[in-house]
């Protein structure tokens, strides 16, 4: 149970991070924060302490053997490869915000208004 | 049951955004005839689909059918809502693309255009045809990646901003929404929607509580996505940034299928509706019906006077179906519920129509006169007379009088929440059915009427762009027959059932 | 950006090699091993990376590239939803259907359908991938001029 209070903990701290910077920059990595955490949650529900890797060998499996589950492990690469997605885009609108405004200060930043 | 119909519509897009690079290089003609064909099949598979639908259509792709009760895979189920929603979006998708045709060439790089939008096409498709919880999220994140670049597709200073607002604030609703889909897998040790609202229904989750806490951050999600007012502050910059006929798709579809059909299929199929959750959907509504059109009156920008007006028929949407999930939920008056669902459904593709062709109408202004301020305009009627008309219809759809569709869809909603016994917000509906009539009041006189402007010199509309918003206009006039039972029954009842039946 | 010293670049040029045979080696074992395309993908692209960055930006003609990269995208993922296309017409109309004989478990031939896709899905990635770096670079280069 730790554990997963201190993911939720990290959480929190990627979405406080998010709410209070000011910079373009460290606004996408408290984004990241906070994907990270879910990651580390999906990979904590899947897995079973003393459990083997869920890969079939050419070898006998002794019965009773527990297994990790496999299923969030198979959500976190698909959700890995949609959080790259995220970040190069939000990191490329970063860049061409910066040529536009010349600043990465989001308060600067402030032709729209909500 | 095996048909394979229902893969086209994630398939077909697909192929179309991937393509249309190709041949580009060969023919510079392509990439157009690609997005018409292509919309068009899609626009006649939905309709098919639609007029003569089988029982509950089940596709296993990779063939992993059902074992012993136990789903395996991910499953498309396309049920009566599903194909509803398809409908909805292929056919706006359709006039959107046949404007976009002329329209588009107003930018550079054309060709990202018709990528970008069978992309976000076909994670909207995506989205109303998975039966599979985290499918619906990798769903969800096509269409809104897709979303996010066509908001910045004119690459002005603006349109960066909104477009990273919007990604910022989209991108942790996504994240909830995982977190809400790893919670609820935590749970029931099922991602299949069907699956899980076995396990729920049969109490094999001992925890309520945490049940609750996954709700809550779907919900949260989910708010974000459809801009209920607390969350709203992304949609008004990111609609009125994007090229127009995005931002009719933004507004027309978008919203509805990651905010209000996601609701639906959570907080209906999903989970059993209970009177917290639908008292908080239907507060949401009444929120954001009240203050979006309150915001929209000070609105001079033409775009984002239409956006703001977004988030008011939301309200709508979502209050009547917050009605209907409460009158479930208390087990009083069963014969309302399916007249608040019917109001939702219809006032769903009613306003996916009209606001469409009111974001394209005001793309064809700025087409002409390059400049959308409300207060820099006036005497278009003679310039641009089927514009003019089109747009007349939209507002009088939207605003609600009588022989547009608007009006029946929003009278549903208020009889029903009036024969539900919520007096208070049947009221709250017809006070901002005033306020919109005046705010689009407001929009016809500064726009087509009073005083002629001078010294402009007026780019005359594309044919093809002047097609699509008359063909879009009929559809507002042809779409109140709705209320006719015989019609009814063939577009809204198959997706009302599915909303009540999975509370039997 | 100018590229490093001579060691630097002889080194990158001895690595990226050996990394380029490594991604491979993980993307067409994809369905008998951890890993596969994705991770097959993202090694064949940081190879061509650490290639660039050595190099400096010279040494590809970079907006030339991107264009190229970026076909080579658009083609892996046709070839991908072609061949799951191609299993409505083989076996029982099924999309992403497994039709190629199985083979033996554990070998190098086997598993139908699945090597094919991972070894496209790692083409798709490591072109997307470097599409990606490209587009970035050739901002910040625009940016900073």
């Amino acid at each position: 149970m730790t554990l997963y209070i201190l993911c939720f903990i990290l959480f929190l701290t990627g979405l406080y991070g998010l709410l209070i910077s000011r910079n373009i920059i460290k606004i996408v990595i408290s984004l990241t924060i906070v994907e990270i955490s879910i990651f580390l949650m999906l990979i904590l529900i899947g897995y079973i302490s003393g459990g083997i890797a869920p890969v079939i060998f050419q070898q006998e499996v002794p019965q009773h053997q527990a297994v990790v589950d496999p299923l969030p492990q198979t959500m976190v690469l698909t959700a890995i490869v949609i959080a790259l997605a995220t970040n190069s885009m939000i990191l490329a609108m970063a860049i061409r915000l910066y040529k536009k405004y010349g600043t990465f200060d989001i308060h600067e930043i402030n032709k729209l208004k909500g | 049951m095996e048909n394979p119909v229902l893969i086209f519509f994630i398939f077909l897009p697909f192929l179309a955004a991937f393509i249309i690079p190709l041949l580009n290089l060969f023919w510079d003609q392509a990439k157009t005839i690609v997005l018409l064909l292509v919309s068009l099949v899609l626009f006649l598979l939905s309709a098919i689909i639609v007029i003569n639908p089988p029982q509950i259509t089940m596709y296993a792709p990779g063939g992993w059918y059902p074992v012993d009760n136990i789903p395996l895979g991910i499953h498309l189920v396309g049920d009566g809502l599903s194909r509803f929603m398809l409908l909805i979006i292929n056919t706006l998708a359709f006039f959107c693309a046949i404007y976009a045709i002329p329209y588009i060439k107003l930018f550079t790089g054309q060709k990202y255009f018709y990528t970008l939008f069978f992309l976000q096409l076909a994670g909207l498709n995506g989205v109303v045809l998975t039966g599979d919880m985290f499918n619906l999220f990798v769903f969800m994140e096509v269409a809104a990646k897709a979303s996010y670049a066509l908001v910045a597709f004119g690459v002005k200073k603006t349109e960066i901003e909104a477009s990273f607002k919007y990604q910022v604030i989209g991108g942790l609703a996504s994240l909830f929404m995982l977190f809400g889909i790893a919670m609820l897998y935590w749970m029931t040790s099922t991602l299949n929607m069907a699956d899980i609202s076995v396990v729920l229904k049969n109490n094999h989750v001992d925890n309520t509580s945490l049940i609750r806490f996954a709700q809550l951050f779907l919900l949260a999600g989910v708010a974000i996505k459809s801009a209920m007012i607390p969350f709203h502050a992304w949609l008004p910059d990111a609609h009125s940034s994007a090229p127009s006929p995005v931002s009719a798709m933004l507004s027309g579809v978008v919203i509805k299928v990651l905010g209000v059909y996601v609701i639906l299929r959570l907080f209906i199929n999903v989970f059993e509706p209970c009177g917290f959750m639908s008292m908080v959907i239907a507060v949401l509504g009444g929120i954001s019906m009240t203050a979006g059109v309150i915001l929209a009156i000070g609105a001079w920008d033409l775009k984002r006077l239409l956006a703001y007006h977004s988030i008011s028929q939301m309200g709508y949407v979502l209050m009547g179906t917050g009605i209907g999930m409460g009158v479930i939920a208390s087990g009083e008056n069963p014969e309302v519920v399916a007249l608040t669902f019917t109001g939702a459904m219809f006032h769903m593709i009613n306003h996916s129509v009209f606001k469409g062709l009111l974001f394209l109408t005001a793309g064809s202004i700025e087409y002409s006169t390059g400049n959308l301020d409300l207060r820099r305009m006036g005497g278009l009627a003679q310039y641009m007379p089927l514009t003019m008309i089109a747009s007349f219809a939209a507002s009088m759809a939207i605003a609600g009088i009588p022989p547009f569709n608007g009006f029946f869809s929003k009278f549903t909603i208020i009889v029903a929440a009036i024969q539900g016994g919520y007096y208070f917000r049947a009221a709250l509906g017809m006070l901002v059915g005033i306020i919109t009539l005046a705010s689009f009041v407001k929009f016809q006189r500064y726009a087509f009427f009073g005083k002629p402007l001078t010294g402009i010199t007026l780019k005359q509309t594309p044919v093809l762009m002047n097609v699509s918003m008359i063909a879009l206009a009929v559809l507002c006039l042809l779409m109140s027959l709705f209320i006719f039972p015989e019609v009814r029954a063939v577009f809204l009842d198959p997706a009302v059932n599915i909303l009540i039946e999975s509370t039997d | 950006m100018k590229g490093m010293s001579v060691i630097v670049k002889k080194v990158a040029q001895l690595l990226s090699a050996m990394i380029f045979v490594f991604g491979m080696y993980i993307a067409i074992h994809g369905h008998i091993m951890p890993g596969g395309g994705f991770t097959g993908g993202v090694l064949l692209a940081s190879s061509f990376i650490v290639l660039v960055l050595a190099q400096g930006l010279e040494y590809f003609k970079l907006k030339q590239q991107r264009e190229r990269t970026s076909l080579v995208e658009s083609l892996s993922v046709l070839l991908i939803l072609l061949l799951g296309f191609s299993g409505l017409f083989a076996g029982s109309m099924v999309f992403f259907g497994n039709y190629l004989p199985k083979g033996q478990p554990g070998e190098l031939l086997s598993a139908g359908n699945i090597p094919i896709y991972s070894i496209l899905i790692g083409i798709k990635v490591a072109a997307t991938l470097f599409t990606i770096f490209l587009a970035l670079t050739i901002y910040k280069e625009e940016v900073s001029t």
